[in-house]
């Protein structure tokens, strides 16, 4: 019994020899809870050509009226495609906008006609540029949840996705999948 | 003989512009320097705080302060500038309590105090909300030379175009340093802790 339990103990003690061991295994295993935490978070789906890539918001803070909605598109197709609508459960409505920075000065605009997605190429919403504009919230959008919405492309059709909730002032400042400006649509003074 | 008088002509105009330019620079250095400069940035506030009361200049306690200008229907600035600021008052750790952090409703139509009060909850509770009249509140931006306006949308409602500089102010109200919004977050806790130090 008791030589048992001890040919356990050297047989684990031989897994873990030494400290840099179980330190080699506490990194592993921590880098593959990213892994799973990051798979869990990034999702995608795909319409004709149109490929949408990751939706997330921002959680909102109490009583607030508006939210932001982000995603990036991807056009595989060999013609254009636009952006015509989107919807979001717990929104009244939602509306295409662009955010600039002027001179120091936020402006916001309603996109006409919808976004264009051109052939072969792709468009990012974020906080920094284009984004969906959630109006008129009929609750608060909790960091950690789902919110459930829609987008209509003009050739592509509709397709339900779900929107990743992340923290308030979550802002992929650093992008790392396209290496350009870290912030499209905004217009950088240094 | 032409050609005489238009390079006299050219010397002319280089002497003049180096006077003028000459005067400027001297005006820059040394003229502008009185109590108040001519284009100060900032002045007294008299507002509505977030819980009702008034808040005027005498609540800043001679603090030094940071001011932004926004608005709760805004999904993206406003609560990224609020979000910011709170990391770096986190950052600050006491040397926060230095200071003041004021977010100034530039939609005071919609923003009630109450409004205010609900949406700042989310962030440190150092940032103190202010509203006002709409009268109020544009005699303050005027006063920041802070921009903002309606921007119309669809079904009648409005979103607002606005300044998104954060202001940073010394004890004596006078204009200290600015952060904008692509600064990242080292630079902004070394600015707001040379503003508490400096008071």
């Amino acid at each position: 019994m008791f030589s048992r339990l001890n040919s356990a103990r050297v047989a684990l003690r031989h897994l873990f020899a030494s400290p840099e061991e179980r330190i080699g295994i506490a990194v592993l295993a921590t880098a593959l809870l990213f892994v799973g935490v990051n798979a869990a978070a990034a999702h995608q789906y795909k319409i004709g050509a149109i490929e949408i890539g990751h939706p997330w918001s921002r959680a909102t803070p109490p009583g607030a009226k508006v939210a932001g909605g982000y995603l990036t598109l991807t056009n595989d197709g060999d013609t254009a495609d636009k952006l015509v609508s989107a919807t979001a459960e717990i929104a009244g409505r939602a509306e295409i906008h662009q955010m600039s920075v002027e001179d120091g000065v936020m402006k916001m605009r309603q996109v006409e006609g919808g976004l264009d997605i051109p052939a072969h190429g792709s468009v990012t919403l974020d906080p920094n540029g284009f984004h969906l504009m959630l109006l008129d919230l009929k609750g608060p959008l909790v960091q950690g949840t789902k919110m459930h919405g829609s987008l209509t492309f003009e050739k592509a059709g509709t397709v339900e996705v779900d929107f990743a909730v992340d923290a308030i002032g979550a802002n992929p400042k650093p992008m790392k999948h396209d290496g350009g400006d870290a912030m499209p649509g905004m217009k950088m003074d240094h | 003989m032409a050609g005489r008088t238009r390079l006299a002509l050219m010397a002319l105009a280089a002497v003049v512009a180096l006077g003028v330019s000459g005067v400027i620079g001297y005006q820059l250095t040394h003229g502008g320097a009185p109590s108040a400069p001519r284009y100060a940035v900032g002045g007294p506030i008299d507002l509505t705080a977030e819980d009702g009361r008034r808040f005027t200049n005498a609540d800043l306690g001679g603090k030094p302060f940071a001011v932004f200008f926004g608005f709760t229907r805004c999904p993206n600035v406003c609560p990224t500038t609020l979000s910011d600021l709170t990391l770096d008052l986190e950052q600050l750790g006491p040397l926060a309590d230095k200071l003041k952090v004021l977010f100034v409703s530039v939609d005071p139509e919609r923003d009630t105090p109450e409004t205010l009060k609900d949406y700042l909850s989310a962030f440190d509770p150092r940032i103190t909300g202010l509203s006002g009249t709409p009268a109020e509140i544009a005699s303050l931006a005027k006063a920041y030379r802070v921009f903002y306006e309606k921007v119309p949308t669809e079904g009648g409602d409005y979103t607002m175009n606005h300044t998104a500089t954060v202001y940073l102010m010394d004890g004596k109200g006078a204009l200290a340093s600015t952060i904008s919004l692509e600064e990242d977050q080292p630079t902004r806790v070394a600015k707001l802790k040379q503003l508490a130090e400096n008071g």
